[in-house]
């Protein structure tokens, strides 16, 4: 066992100087920032454009007196229910002809509103009057009303937590970490899979299967793109916490998961790990199968889309815990580490996390062994039968 | 740039270094080695000769646990699983494989830490044995920038750098100029003299026979003959070459049935019973001797006389680009 971790550790290293010591990797680095940068360029715009007041602006059009009402009763709704919560108001001269006026281009109001309180008209397109109608209806009320509605005062009663919201929040931080985990391993796996093809290609597939068990090589290999992925990450990291920082951002008071924040993190590292060699194995063992780049290209979008379909799945579960769906989620390999990291959040037991950590190394060693039966036998075309293979030590 | 690198004295290790019996290996429809039985002994250099897609590079990659047998078992320095003495075992493959951007010493050292070598002692014996050969200014190049000689005689480095206790070679002739050639029959020779045994393969009879304390015939998947060189050529009786100036007489009823005439010569196998009837036959016949000679014949000739002439053909045809089975 020592000597194939030896010889994996030998493969990862020079796999590693191969491509951290390379050009492109910088561009590897450099890449995913792009994407940050022009969010930070375009989100100076985007807060401008949601900060422009979109909502529909209705015209009043009635006579002077019921003008004044409907617009100290707008202004006391808004006091009391927020700025955005009912559509504006525009005071107009009274009119009779609201149809004339809505076809006037410097009306600026999608519906106009005559007649008097005790019989308001709204007038505008169907669709408008269907989300309107509501709005009119509770300020021409609350003009009515104005002498008599008095707002009930409400007592407060103070508490330092409240479970129901820790729950959403600890939901939450699950779901960033989960999302996060799901982007780094569909940004990193997927390069896993041309990852024996440079030995193909190069005849030195012989040479290192002459030296060391194929189950080196493999995991050798994965070894050196974890590492590498770890590089990219420590790298995207602390270049989105510099520009956070520059920018004089404040962390936001995010709710502490339920294994505490020391613990989260190693899991959400560990898990990122395990989700990265679970995908990784399968992809290498697939990939290995591939004969040229060409068959890797195409090998692509399938593998991609099954990447999406285990993160919709693990999603789903995490929505619904305590499920049949859950617990799947959580056993199945693949999406394994996706739905644990949700639970680190909001379950303080560790004990879960141990059991599913093993239980996903398992499958990678499961998964690793089985590539390498599949990767003796079509591509060394080595002979033997596949079951023996399958339980031979990884020495032999 | 080959040669006369230094070598350790390999540890003493009795018995046979490469054993199979029965080795079958079938790639699809095609039995590539057919109950191949072998046995290399220790301290041997020893030689595997045999046309292109004899099942040469088959029966190595076999032996070393490259592949798995369909039937049959091998050892390799006495352990029945081959990896597990990788350490003690040197590989230069036919097809010539290192990381193109990697640099030479780099490489060498890559090729010892595989096989156990810690990298800094792989790294310091690499430059050593570039610069011994008077490569040290390509030491620091990348392979890719390396000439094919240059890069293979890399490769063979990282195949001796961990002093192994059995070298394979697979063609290692293969792409060697004369003067590499001769390098790498030194090396060999060094390498043996130091105990470690020696298999390789190549379709080159003469390279067998200048090296090899025994060899193996292959054909068809089959050893066709295994033994001492001498022991091949023996299979042959002396060939005899005459010339007479008389082109007819009754001598002539002395001559064997399998004579040959060409070139204005006869020529055929010594009889049995010496060459003494049919001298005095010429003699009594006044046929007049003007020239006789008696050779002992060459691997080539064995060759052909245990593989056959299509075998022998396929040997004398190039083989660069071509794949072994």
């Amino acid at each position: 066992m020592t000597a194939l971790w030896r010889a994996a550790f030998v493969i990862a290293r020079r796999d590693f100087a191969a491509v951290v010591l390379s050009r492109t990797f910088l561009f590897f680095l450099l890449g995913p920032l792009l994407p940050i940068l022009i969010g930070f360029a375009f989100g100076g715009l985007g807060d401008k454009i949601s900060s422009t007041d979109l909502r529909p602006v209705i015209g009043v059009a009635m006579p002077a007196q019921d003008n004044a009402a409907i617009g100290r009763a707008h202004g006391r709704l808004s006091e009391r229910m927020g700025d955005k919560a009912i559509a504006r108001i525009r005071l107009l001269p009274p009119t009779n002809d609201p149809r004339g006026l809505l076809a006037r281009p410097d009306s600026g109001a999608v519906a106009i509103l005559t007649g008097t309180l005790a019989r308001p008209l709204l007038t505008g397109k169907a669709e408008d009057l269907d989300r309107l109608q509501g709005d009119v209806s509770l300020i021409a009320t609350a003009a009515l009303a104005e002498r008599t509605l008095h707002f009930v005062p409400v007592a407060r009663q103070e508490v330092a937590t409240s479970l129901g919201a820790q729950a959403q929040g600890r939901l939450l931080v699950g779901r960033v970490a989960q999302v996060i985990m799901f982007f780094l391993t569909i940004l990193l796996a997927g390069m896993i899979l041309s990852n024996l093809v440079e030995e193909k290609t190069n005849k030195i597939i012989e040479i290192l299967a002459a030296a060391v068990p194929i189950d080196a090589i493999f995991l050798g290999k994965l070894m050196a793109m974890l590492a590498m992925s770890f590089v990219g990450i420590a790298f995207w990291g602390s270049a989105a916490f510099a520009v956070f920082a520059a920018l004089g951002g404040q962390p936001a008071a995010l709710p502490e998961p339920a294994v505490g924040w020391p613990a989260f993190l190693i899991l959400a590292i560990l898990y990122f790990a395990m989700a990265y060699t679970l995908l990784g194995s399968l992809f290498l063992g697939i990939g290995a199968q591939a004969a040229t780049v060409r068959e890797v290209q195409t090998l692509n979008m399938p593998i991609t889309m099954g990447q999406m379909l285990i993160f919709f799945f693990a999603s789903y579960a995490v929505e619904h815990p305590g499920s049949r769906a859950e617990i799947a989620a959580c056993i199945f390999p693949w999406s394994s580490p996706f739905a644990m990291i949700v639970r680190a959040g909001q379950e303080a037991a560790l004990w879960p996390h141990l059991v599913a950590l093993f239980w996903q190394a398992l499958f990678v060693g499961v998964i690793i062994r089985v590539g390498v039966v599949l990767f003796r036998r079509h591509v060394m075309q080595s002979g033997g039968r596949w079951w023996k293979n399958l339980f031979r030590p990884a020495t032999g | 740039m080959i040669g006369d690198t230094p070598a350790p004295a390999a540890a003493p290790y009795s018995g046979n270094a490469v054993e199979g019996q029965g080795l079958v290996k079938n790639f699809g429809g095609f039995r590539a080695v057919d109950g191949i039985d072998i046995a290399v002994p220790a301290g041997a250099i020893y030689g595997i000769l045999g046309p292109n897609g004899a099942g040469k590079t088959t029966l190595l990659r076999t032996l070393l646990g490259i592949v798995d047998p369909d039937e049959g078992h091998r050892t390799l320095l006495g352990a029945e699983q081959p990896l597990r003495m990788a350490r003690q075992v040197g590989y230069l493959p036919e097809e010539r494989g290192l990381y193109p951007s990697m640099k030479a010493f780099e490489a060498i050292a890559f090729m010892g830490a595989l096989r156990g070598l810690p990298l800094a002692e792989g790294r310091r014996r690499a430059r050593a044995m570039l610069e011994g050969h008077g490569m040290g200014a390509s030491a620091d190049k990348p392979i890719r920038q390396l000439s094919k000689g240059m890069a293979q005689t890399v490769q063979l480095f990282g195949t001796i750098i961990h002093e192994p206790r059995l070298i394979v070679l697979d063609e290692p002739f293969s792409g060697l100029d004369a003067i590499n050639q001769e390098k790498l029959e030194a090396l060999i020779r060094e390498q043996a003299r130091r105990g470690v045994t020696i298999l390789f393969s190549t379709h080159v009879i003469a390279h067998a026979e200048r090296l090899c304390e025994r060899i193996a015939i292959v054909a068809g998947g089959r050893i066709r003959f295994e033994g001492t060189p001498g022991e091949a050529r023996d299979r042959l009786r002396p060939q005899v070459r005459l010339r007479t100036r008389m082109v007819d007489g009754a001598w002539r009823g002395a001559l064997p049935p399998d004579t040959m005439a060409q070139d204005g010569a006869w020529h055929f196998a010594l009889p049995e019973e010496g060459i003494e009837p049919l001298l005095r036959a010429l003699i009594d016949d006044a046929a007049g001797i003007e020239s006789l000679s008696i050779e002992r014949p060459g691997l080539h000739d064995a060759f052909v006389a245990i593989a056959g002439a299509d075998a022998a053909r396929a040997m004398d045809a190039p083989v660069e680009e071509e794949e072994d089975a």
